[in-house]
């Protein structure tokens, strides 16, 4: 692999975390776009995060939710 | 200054993310019942001096992550800086990338990511020590900047980016033993080198 594609790797989390400049991005991406193996890791890396958020997802016990909002009220009445 | 009045209707909505992050940071349900409605009490009470418009789920997860480091983590007494051992970068896609999955026509990334389950991606992130478990879990399960996590963690941004980066690794490896271990993932070989 080249030094295009060191490069590429070495920054490709904050790259996909939305982070570094215009121009580092827009070079990035044509590097991605031009290498398939690159674009391949990037593609896992994206699909691998969207797989965490979607399994790390907990629901709040309506019992819990309604004792939350309950204890506001109390405080929105205490003088 | 924003209106009390209004604080249910616009922190509701964030509640499952906030008891889901509590439930990780606690990694004990009771606990983290407690803390989201410490969090919510706190938030409540200092809502007048939250500048409206500005980032509400930022400051919610500032006032939880303030409220656990206070109230939960001094009961625990563990070393705060527990270290995690150096992990390959790209730990996951040197193991499975370009490899056929035990499912015909199936890549091994896609079988790992199709089968693995809830539980394990939750406790691999549980398995994570503390301060690489909360830069995770911030960016990678709520979408945080960098800067926000910076803000919310209070530590500098370059912190952040050096617990995300190997806090991810370690994930990743913790993710491929549970692959291993329900044999989700093809037979060890040698790591495909990606960089020289």
């Amino acid at each position: 692999m080249s030094d295009k594609c060191d490069e590429t790797l070495t920054e490709l989390y904050s790259y996909l975390d939305g982070e570094l400049t215009v121009e580092v991005r827009e070079k990035i991406r044509f590097h991605l776009d031009d290498c398939p193996p690159c674009g391949d890791i990037a593609v896992f890396e994206v699909e691998l995060r969207k797989v965490i958020a979607s399994k790390c997802v907990d629901k709040v016990p309506d019992d819990l939710r309604a004792r939350i909002i309950a204890a506001c009220s109390d405080e929105a009445e205490t003088p | 200054m924003a209106d009390q009045a209004t604080f249910v209707e616009q922190a509701s909505p964030l509640m499952d993310g906030l008891y889901g992050a509590a439930l990780r940071m606690t990694r004990n349900p009771a606990d983290a019942e407690d803390l989201v409605q410490e969090t919510y009490l706190k938030a409540y009470r200092a809502f007048h001096s939250f500048q409206e418009g500005t980032n509400l789920k930022a400051w919610l997860y500032r006032i939880l992550t303030n409220t656990y480091i206070n109230t939960y983590r001094a009961k625990k007494r563990r070393p705060d800086e527990t270290d995690l051992e150096e992990v390959e970068d790209l730990y996951l896609y040197r193991r499975l990338g370009g490899l056929e999955g035990a499912t015909a026509g199936r890549s091994a990334e896609d079988e790992l990511l199709d089968h693995i389950t809830d539980s394990e991606v939750k406790d691999a992130l549980e398995a994570l020590p503390e301060q690489f478990r909360m830069a995770v879990l911030l960016a990678d399960v709520e979408g945080f900047a960098y800067k926000e996590i910076a803000e919310i963690l209070d530590i500098p941004i370059g912190t952040v980016m050096s617990r995300l980066h190997r806090g991810r690794k370690a994930m990743q490896k913790q993710l491929y033993e549970y692959g291993k271990q329900r044999n989700l993932v093809p037979r060890e070989t040698e790591p495909t080198p990606t960089t020289t």
